[in-house]
């Protein structure tokens, strides 16, 4: 099993009344409730926590893209993760992802990564999403019915550029480049790559063709899921993948751990309603853009994963929210068997552990961190005893990495160069 | 009224016929247009009219090798090849007018008369066009008509909101249409028009529902300020979906090209 302790870094001040008095928590959210100099102290505090979970042998830490977006304030993934990088070792760096149809030119993209391997040592695991449409047409003005056209390009441009060694010319419809050669280059050969999915088989099958992670960044949870990665594996079987491992595949829950079931409720359940109520309050008019999902998608009955509940998160109560595995809570026993439910129900290898929720502060997300790290991670720890080895998904670091802030002293320096002492 | 096909370059495209007469082409908005459309019944008294529908408009084929301005405009200007029709009296309305204005700028000897009912295509600071993406269907008709109330009406007949299957095709449709129209229209409706125009030779009416919400008629002036000799007719109490509020106001301002 693959842990990824990850955060969306939500914004913690949306005030009581925002449901009434804001029609949207993402593209159009009022930035008079935006302030620099608290985003100060989150980021810090947030970057903390991820490093924080890297010392307790979660296997990765994860951040993602989203814009104008109260809760992910983070456009750029990239520059958390160079953060990151610096003060953390052995733990992947999990950018899931960037979304490559935005980048002008996406060799941009293929750049950052490379830069973001060679500077943590090979720890890269990357991400393509195609980003929701709030993300990618409302803020970033892409065309929704050429977006995915767009995509595919912007991936095998990356894709080259990773991967060719030699200049070359890309005559792209959406990007014209006559001399891609990009340096640096990726530590890693094979880059592990997860690629977030809303159910649409183009994209399970773009998953199985080039051997990526299909990853589902719900936050309905693991009971709704069910259906979406049945469909992903029915996929692999029908079009004879060489196999069925469960890392092909990658889900995120939110967790919340405490000694006992009722303490869960008391320390975490106002922070669970802070998210589901405020941070999910997405005006319904930028949920889907025309043009955005393909036919064949909405065939599927599939809606769009950020679609509320026909009647909205706002009436859901806590017991609401654990029954219906939206959130998974209690104590370690608890979290454990319901993990395992999730984990043999879905079959995913990797976990994307939302453990900070909504406006939880941060001695409450070290608790629930430490008890899961400590108490229910281990005894997951070997659920796909088979698949082991499978390490096709994960990142393959450098043996000997560089010790940042190792530079000799002034006095090493003097008597190295001959200067005064 | 009949729906037929014929084939072009691109992809068959389905178009509705109906009258007889001087030949008319009249491009739909963005909400399409359906057979026993009020306006093309009206035109077709005196006009032999052809309204082609956009390929993923209706029943007809979709095209994904129609992406830009320029596909969609030499598109059309096949279709007319298509239909046999040599500078037919061009109509569009709103998306269909921006595309009208487009063929007539690129081809200003193939167009001679030229009607633009409320159309898309112009951007100005002062006067942001509302984000019809955006939007949620109950929220359309405040913008879309002078009689919201009526309108409500008009643009919640048979919807079935209850029933999964009938959300289901509404969504593919939705996206089908509206997904083809966002290829010009998103997220601006604009894409250069307002450089071209000046290259318009045609007789040009410019038609406007003086309570448009959806595009304010501050760009009734801008386009008529644009294409030389154009004339405005103004019409009262109508907004965006002028030609089924006020139809035979709207007929009458386009037989003026003859």
């Amino acid at each position: 099993m693959k842990f990824t302790w990850f955060n969306l870094m939500p914004w913690q001040d949306l005030p009581d009344d925002f449901r009434e008095k804001h029609r949207s928590v993402w593209v159009d959210i009022d930035s008079r409730l935006f302030d620099p100099v608290r985003a100060h102290h989150l980021y810090n505090e947030y970057m903390d926590l991820l490093e924080y979970s890297s010392t307790l042998g979660f296997d990765g830490i994860g951040v993602n893209e989203h814009h104008q977006n109260g809760y992910g304030i983070m456009p750029s993934p990239n520059i958390i993760a160079a953060g990151l990088a610096r003060r953390t070792k052995d733990t992947a760096l999990v950018v899931l992802g960037n979304s490559i149809a935005l980048y002008n030119p996406p060799v941009r993209v293929a750049e950052e990564f490379a830069m973001l391997d060679c500077i943590s040592g090979g720890r890269l695991v990357a991400g393509f999403p195609v980003g929701t449409s709030m993300d990618t047409n409302y803020c970033y003005g892409q065309i929704p019915a050429l977006t995915r056209e767009k995509y595919m390009e912007a991936h095998e441009l990356i894709k080259r550029a990773w991967d060719d060694p030699d200049p070359f010319a890309f005559n792209g419809r959406y990007n014209k480049l006559r001399h891609v050669n990009i340096w640096p280059r990726p530590v890693q050969k094979n880059m592990p790559i997860h690629i977030p999915g809303g159910g649409s088989v183009e994209t399970y099958d773009f998953c199985i063709d080039n051997t990526y992670s299909y990853s589902y960044l719900s936050f309905s949870g693991y009971i709704r899921a069910k259906a979406l990665l049945q469909g992903y594996w029915d996929r692999v079987a029908e079009r004879n993948a060489p196999d069925d491992s469960p890392y092909r595949a990658g889900f995120a829950q939110t967790i919340c751990v405490a000694d006992t079931d009722e303490e869960a409720e008391r320390l975490y359940s106002e922070h669970v309603s802070y998210f589901y109520n405020r941070c999910l309050h997405v005006y319904g008019g930028f949920a889907d853009a025309p043009g955005y999902r393909t036919i064949k998608t909405i065939q599927t009955g599939a809606l769009s994963q950020y679609a509320p509940p026909i009647d909205g998160y706002g009436h859901l109560t806590w017991k609401d929210l654990i029954e219906q595995g939206h959130v998974i809570a209690g104590s370690p026993e608890t979290v454990r068997q319901r993990m395992e439910e999730l984990i043999k129900g879905l079959r995913v290898g990797n976990i994307f552990c939302l453990m900070h929720v909504g406006n939880m502060p941060k001695d409450k997300c070290m608790y629930s961190t430490k008890l899961f790290a400590e108490k229910v991670m281990p005894k997951l720890r070997d659920m796909f005893p088979e698949y082991k080895d499978d390490n096709r998904f994960w990142c393959s670091p450098i043996g000997k990495q560089a010790v940042p802030g190792s530079l000799p002293t002034e006095q090493m320096v003097a008597a190295a160069v001959g200067g005064k002492d | 009224m009949e729906l037929k096909t014929i084939k072009t370059h691109a992809v068959p495209v389905r178009y509705i016929e109906a009258g007889k007469g001087t030949p008319l082409v009249y491009l739909h908005g963005a909400g399409g247009i359906q057979l026993g459309d009020p306006l093309l019944a009206k035109l077709a008294e005196t006009h032999h009219v052809f309204a082609p529908l956009l390929p993923g408009y209706g029943d007809s084929e979709e095209c994904a090798n129609l992406r830009d301005m320029l596909d969609f405009t030499l598109h059309t200007a096949d279709v007319i090849d298509a239909l046999g029709l040599k500078d037919p009296i061009l109509v569009g309305h709103s998306m269909g007018g921006m595309i009208a204005a487009e063929m007539a700028a690129i081809a200003p000897a193939s167009i001679s008369r030229l009607a633009l009912i409320c159309p898309a295509g112009l951007w100005l600071d002062d006067h942001p066009i509302p984000d019809l993406f955006a939007m949620l269907p109950y929220e359309m008709p405040q913008y879309l008509f002078h009689d919201v109330e009526a309108g409500t009406k008009i643009m919640t007949a048979g919807v079935e909101l209850s029933d999964p299957e009938w959300l289901k095709g509404f969504l593919v449709m939705n996206a089908r249409q509206m997904g083809m129209a966002g290829k010009i229209l998103f997220p601006i409706p604009e894409r250069g028009l307002s450089q071209r125009l000046y290259r318009i030779k045609a007789k040009t009416v410019i038609i406007w529902g003086d309570g448009d919400k959806l595009i304010p008629p501050a760009y009734a002036h801008a386009f008529k300020k644009a294409i030389a000799g154009a004339e405005l007719v103004s019409i009262a109490e109508a907004s965006h979906m002028v030609p089924i509020e006020k139809t035979n106001q709207v007929a009458a301002a386009i037989s003026k090209l003859g």
